[in-house]
């Protein structure tokens, strides 16, 4: 211990957090036990987590016979004392499993020490308190189909404006708590902008909404921002994210694809506002409509997005394996939020799917005539088959969505099934070469059955999807929207509603919004529109004392979450302020300054992306999306700020506060070149500096600055005024950022003291903030 | 050295109380702020380092010089005499027992067995073999435990490389940087607590990939920042020009004025936060630097790591940085060094590989142990797989080449906790398959870990639901390597 004495405070107080995060490292809800205790929400977390990894659906690896994920095993008698029974309804101390979580035998305690998994004293008294109270088991919630609820009542002076509130406020009464006044209309136009458009909102906008004292001024400007061609883009990047989409194959030597036209239908589809259910479909198995179009053969590379390897050597059917694994994944995660990964190589150890039941989802996607490996780099193709070439005369007549400028054909990668090619096997241990039983194409029963009336293939796949009867499409779908706009989702899980994901914490406002989803048509813009005309939605972002100690993590929504703006979007609110913003849709990937050696420092050597080639000129400008994605080098001022490397499907990205995150901010050229265009024609305008300095401060912050706030940035100003003026050296050096054009101004010296501010400005923690 | 180590803490805690300092009105507020942030700032109490050692640590940093490619067990370490008797022998089925081939000579008609070019012989009081293309290193061995029996389920690069880094073969794990960072936490405020160095030698290079060090899905806090010793020796890390140290600092003042503001009116602790990573990150533009400037090494440093250590972005310089580096604090070093994969022109590729990584791995030791780190800083030096006893391609007079093997290579490790002088497991005389003492992927890891003071099965961390953990379900400790 003397040795760590000298490490200090920050150490002790380390040590600290060492122990708080050692006695909380599950996610269970509250320390008391419930005056009555529900299944689902109390129990079935403890079991899930504490006991099914060998007493759950996996069969191989149960022990002693029993499982307790259903309620015949719990209820059962044991099977070497056949006088006992596991579970006695009713009487905790004649259930055997009471006794084996509350002895102090550790030769019979349960969970065993061995297995470093152990129960709490509160987890205890529940388990005991649901045997008291009867034992009823439930199925899990989200393996029922969601049926409407009706609306709950709350109190009209609350203000509720559509029934998203009338959850919300009722589950806050419930809690003692209540909606923070709406927010001011400059806070509330950015974050709508942000939200749908990812655009900030113009000084003539912020204008435009400040004086309109309509009613429907909101309405008008919501109704606005989703007819925008900008809504299909940031719609789009999320949906990148869940299709692992990339500009390369991933993989060792990481070749070139061009994928890009199926990015680019995506913001058709999005724009176009397609129903999910065809947004869906199309993806899904496009090729397998009747007579499909070339616009549905382009959405099936949604399935050819994963990674391809180029490594020679490798053998091909280890890899062709793995492709059709990453899409049966990214179909389990991407539609359903169930891990079916989990069952690859054994049964699930907690929801019930089979390890059969794995393959025979990943039968529906094991009929494409493809190949493991894609043979040399040097020569290999930027899209490997089955594939489709686009060409000009495809774009002027039927793809006009993609912005296609070259003359020679693109080719993308598409779906294609070819009936007899193999038959699907049950891998042992998920082992490529270990082959046994044959599967036919089925879904797991626990989640619903797989009917004849369905095609047996890919089509009749999405149909089952979208069944009314299917309990998890349109859950999962809307619960996604909801945390992109709140940056937490109902089912807090968002890629995990299975018996270990959280449980909702709004379930009937989940179950009203899917069913109304899917009766809306899949509607998305509607959904959204929904979302954002709420009261809740439109909420102030300040939090009380009361709401910080009661409501820390927002659960109860009772004020609207400060969410950093994604990587992506950051580059979109600077560029676009700084009015250097190319608005440019679609097209090939773009790739703008990037710190020296970071393709060279990694590359074998090998194909067309081993060295990073800057491009100039308006490509520079583009909005982030459009970043060309080189999987195994992915752009680190993005990859800084948490966006996905799209080495698989992800559903969420993590939001975190690193100082890498404040370097990018600061010293990226990208940004420094924006805060230089914009000073300098600030500085070539008319107006006083005071004048100056509120318009650059309006169009990064997207509101007005108080006097305060105005009077501390001239002071800044004139200080930084100053250094600059007696040096004319450090103020070229200083103006030199970027590429972009210069723009002359009387004083140079003046657009460097602007310039600084926008810096300070660009770096804010409100202009970050959606 | 326990002086030098306590000399150096307490700089780093006068330059935080320095630049505290600095920041002029509320100054005094902020500090207590940021103290407090680290316990309760961020929202997700997972995410945060554990900061402290399940049980006593015998090593407090790791150093992987990882030799990207796969080199020869066959030329370095593992000697195997039989082969030159063979040499053009065919492989004997019983030996080989049907596993599996890369596409690459799978469909050869002929194994033929092929004997090291290179003369072994023994050194140090262990007498362990070494090639003669490690002088160096062969001058060390006392200090070394050479591990012969590792094995892999990977056979080719990419997949392999990523197992060993992250513990899966596919799926985006966090590397074994990142669990450490996690489980450990950094020593040293103004670094980060897992860096990477990069470098290519002049022989068949395979690439690498920033999953390699990736966070996964642990907090990005812990992914894997690179360093170089050249101008930007971290992304991003220097200011623009026409900017300087002071005018960095005015701008953060203001920004910590305005951001102070916003946090009085809103209350979202993530604000502090916010101030505080800037804060950090001013500090990293003082101390990285000032750790990555190789020039002031003294004359007698840079002969034990050869005059390469001088030019930036060599293997050597990558040596010296990463002992700097550890000996800042900086819990994971992970080096990777490119050009091993000898596919053909075995002797001519492994001598100029040799030449790069010999002088600077066996100097990197030296310094280590005269600065009294050796002890606490556990040295990893090796592939991730090893290569064929046959022939790949034609075999004649002079040269030959070797695919790759999973099935059993060598590599060594020194240091924190590590039994010096010792050669671990063994293979059978044809160098193909493991006799005694297998230790696997899974196995090192947890072995590492538990030189690091963590057990395996408890650094988990929840995920999709289910608790994730750097050896997936299996490892043993070896320890048998253990001092």
């Amino acid at each position: 211990m003397s040795k760590r004495l000298t490490f200090g405070l920050a150490t002790l107080i380390l040590i600290g957090i060492g122990f708080f995060v050692f006695s909380d490292q599950t996610t269970m809800g509250e320390a008391t036990v419930p005056t009555t205790v529900d299944f689902n929400y109390h129990v079935r977390p403890i079991l899930s987590d504490r006991c099914f990894k060998c007493h759950g659906p996996d069969a191989n690896k149960r022990e002693a016979g029993l499982r307790l994920d259903t309620e015949e095993g719990a209820f059962a008698v044991l099977k070497d004392n056949p006088s006992q029974h596991v579970v006695v309804p009713g009487d905790p101390l004649s259930s055997e499993l009471y006794h084996r979580i509350s002895t102090s035998d550790t030769s019979e305690l349960m969970p065993p020490p061995s297995s470093k998994l152990s129960l709490t004293t509160t987890e205890i008294a529940i388990i005991k308190k649901w045997i008291e109270q009867g034992a009823g088991y439930k199925r899990h919630w989200s393996f029922i189909a969601p049926e409407k609820p009706s609306i709950p009542k709350v109190d009209r002076s609350l203000n509720p404006k559509n029934p998203i509130d009338h959850f919300v406020f009722a589950k806050m009464e419930e809690m003692g708590l209540s909606p923070n006044e709406l927010a001011d209309k400059e806070r509330l136009l950015k974050r709508v902008c942000m939200d749908i458009t990812g655009l900030p909102p113009s000084i003539e906008m912020q204008e435009w909404f400040l004086n309109d004292a309509s009613e429907n001024a909101y309405e008008k400007i919501v109704d606005e921002l989703l007819s925008s061609r900008h809504y299909g883009e940031k719609m789009a990047i999320a949906w990148m994210d869940i299709a692992r989409y990339a500009d390369s194959h991933g993989y060792q030597d990481d070749g070139y694809r061009t994928m890009w036209p199926w990015r680019d239908w995506v913001i058709h589809a999005f724009n176009k506002n397609y129903a999910f259910s065809k947004f869906l479909t199309w993806q899904l198995a496009g090729d397998l409509l009747p007579h499909p179009s070339k616009e549905m053969l382009l959405a099936t590379g949604f399935n050819r997005n994963h990674k391809i390897t180029q490594e020679g050597g490798v053998i091909d059917e280890e890899y062709r394996i793995e492709y059709v694994t990453d899409r049966t994944n990214t179909f389990g995660k991407a539609f359903m939020a169930i891990t079916l990964e989990c069952a690859k190589c054994h049964d699930h150890k907690y929801d019930p799917v089979s390890q059969k039941d794995y393959y025979s989802m990943f039968a529906f996607f094991d009929r494409v005539p493809e190949k493991g490996l894609v043979g040399d780099i040097q020569l290999a193709s930027p899209g490997d088959p089955p594939n489709m070439k686009i060409s000009t005369q495809d774009v002027q007549h039927v793809l006009s969505f993609i912005n296609k400028k070259e003359e020679s054909d693109v080719t993308v990668m598409i779906m294609r099934d070819s009936a007899d090619i193999r038959k699907t096997r049950v891998l042992k241990r998920g082992v490529y070469d270990q082959p046994t039983d044959t599967v036919n194409m089925n879904t797991p029963a626990s989640i619903l059955g797989f009917t004849s009336s369905y095609e047996q293939n890919r089509l009749g796949l999405a149909k089952w999807l979208l069944s009314p009867a299917h309990p998890l499409t349109a859950r999962v779908y809307v619960n996604r929207i909801w945390n992109d706009f709140f940056g937490r989702g109902l089912v807090k899980t968002v890629g995990d509603f299975g018996m270990q994901g959280e449980l909702p914490t709004h379930p009937e406002l989940l179950d009203w919004l899917a069913v109304d989803f899917r009766e809306s048509g899949w509607n998305i813009k509607r959904l959204i529109k929904l979302i954002v005309t709420s009261a809740t939605y439109q909420q102030s972002e300040t939090r009380s004392k009361k709401k910080q100690q009661t409501d820390p993590e927002n659960k109860y929504y009772s004020y609207f979450p400060r969410i950093r703006l994604s990587a992506e979007l950051q580059k979109d609110l600077i560029l676009s302020a700084a009015g250097i913003l190319n608005t440019e849709i679609g097209g090939p990937s773009v790739k703008p300054y990037q710190p020296k050696g970071v393709w060279e420092s990694t590359t074998s050597g090998r194909g067309e992306l081993a060295r990073y080639v800057q491009d100039n000129g308006e490509k520079l400008y583009r909005r982030g999306l459009y970043h060309f994605i080189k999987r195994t080098a992915p752009p680190p001022s993005l990859l800084i700020m948490d966006a996905s490397n799209r080495d698989q499907c992800e559903v969420t990205r993590l939001r975190t506060n690193t100082p890498l995150q404040a370097l990018v901010l600061m010293n990226d050229p990208q940004y420094l070149e924006a805060a230089r265009v914009l000073a300098q024609r600030t500085a070539a305008s008319t107006g006083s500096i005071r004048d100056k300095i509120n318009r650059s401060f309006r169009k990064l912050v997207c509101r007005l600055p108080s006097d305060n706030e105005l009077n501390r940035l001239e002071a800044y100003y004139q200080r930084e005024y100053k250094k600059y003026k007696g040096n004319k050296e450090r103020t070229s050096a200083l103006l030199s950022a970027g590429e972009y054009p210069q723009v002359s101004a009387p004083d140079p010296a003046e657009a460097a003291a602007l310039m600084q501010i926008n810096q300070m400005l660009i770096n804010l923690d409100e202009t970050t903030i959606k | 050295m326990e002086q030098q180590e306590k000399k150096f803490r307490l700089n780093v805690t006068r330059r935080r109380f320095l630049t505290g300092a600095g920041l002029g009105i509320g100054s005094a507020a902020l500090g207590t702020l940021l103290f407090k942030d680290q316990l309760f700032g961020a929202h997700d109490v997972q995410s945060l380092p554990l900061g402290i050692a399940q049980f006593a640590p015998k090593a407090k940093r790791i150093i992987y010089l990882f030799q990207n490619g796969a080199p020869s067990q066959l030329e370095t370490f593992d000697y195997k005499p039989l082969l030159n008797k063979m040499h053009g022998e065919e492989l004997p089925a019983s030996i080989r027992m049907g596993q599996r081939l890369t596409g690459m000579t799978a469909y050869q008609e002929k194994f033929p067995l092929v004997g090291s070019t290179f003369e072994f012989s023994q050194h140090g009081q262990s007498g362990a073999w070494v090639s003669e293309l490690f002088p160096h290193m062969a001058s060390i061995v006392d200090e070394l435990c050479f591990i012969r029996s590792m094995n892999t389920e990977a056979i080719n690069h990419d997949p392999a490389l990523t197992f060993f880094q992250t513990g899966a073969q596919q799926g985006n794990r966090p590397s074994m940087g990142a669990w450490v960072s996690y489980g450990l936490g950094s020593e040293n405020s103004n670094m980060p607590s897992f860096t990477v160095l990069l470098s290519r030698g002049r022989g068949n290079g395979q690439g690498v990939y920033s999953k390699l060090w990736t966070n996964g899905f642990l907090d990005s806090i812990h992914q894997g920042v690179v360093f170089s010793s050249g101008e930007d020796p971290v992304l991003y890390l220097n200011n623009p020009p026409g900017h300087d140290r002071q005018s960095r600092r005015d701008m953060l003042d203001q920004l910590e004025q305005f951001n102070a503001e916003s946090f009085e009116t809103i209350g979202d602790p993530e604000i502090n936060n916010r101030i505080q990573q800037y804060e950090m990150s001013y500090r990293m533009q003082s101390a990285v630097p000032e750790l990555t400037d190789l020039t002031k090494e003294s004359d007698a440093t840079i002969k034990l790591y050869g005059p390469d250590c001088l030019v930036p972005g060599t293997y050597a310089a990558n040596c010296l940085l990463a002992r700097k580096l550890s000996e800042s604090g900086v819990r994971f070093v992970q080096l990777y060094h490119q050009g091993w994969d000898t596919h053909g022109n075995l002797a001519g590729d492994m001598r100029m590989q040799a030449e790069d990584v010999d002088r600077a791995s066996a100097g990197l030791i030296k310094d280590l142990k005269q600065r009294g780190l050796l002890d606490e800083t556990l040295v990893i030096w090796g592939g991730e797989f090893g290569r064929t006893n046959y022939c790949q391609g034609k075999l004649d007079a002079q040269n030959y080449g070797r695919d790759h093997h999973p099935k059993c290579f060598t590599l060594w490790v020194a240091g924190g906790g590590i039994r010096p002088g010792t050669v671990y497991g063994e293979t059978d005389e044809f160098g193909y398959n493991i006799v005694k003492d297998p230790v696997s992927v899974h196995d090192f890891h947890a072995t590492l870990l538990h030189l690091m003071g963590i057990d395996h099965e408890q650094l988990t961390y929840r995920h999709l639901g289910r608790r994730y953990r750097l050896t997936d379900v299996a490892g043993n400790i070896v320890p048998g390597i253990i001092a």
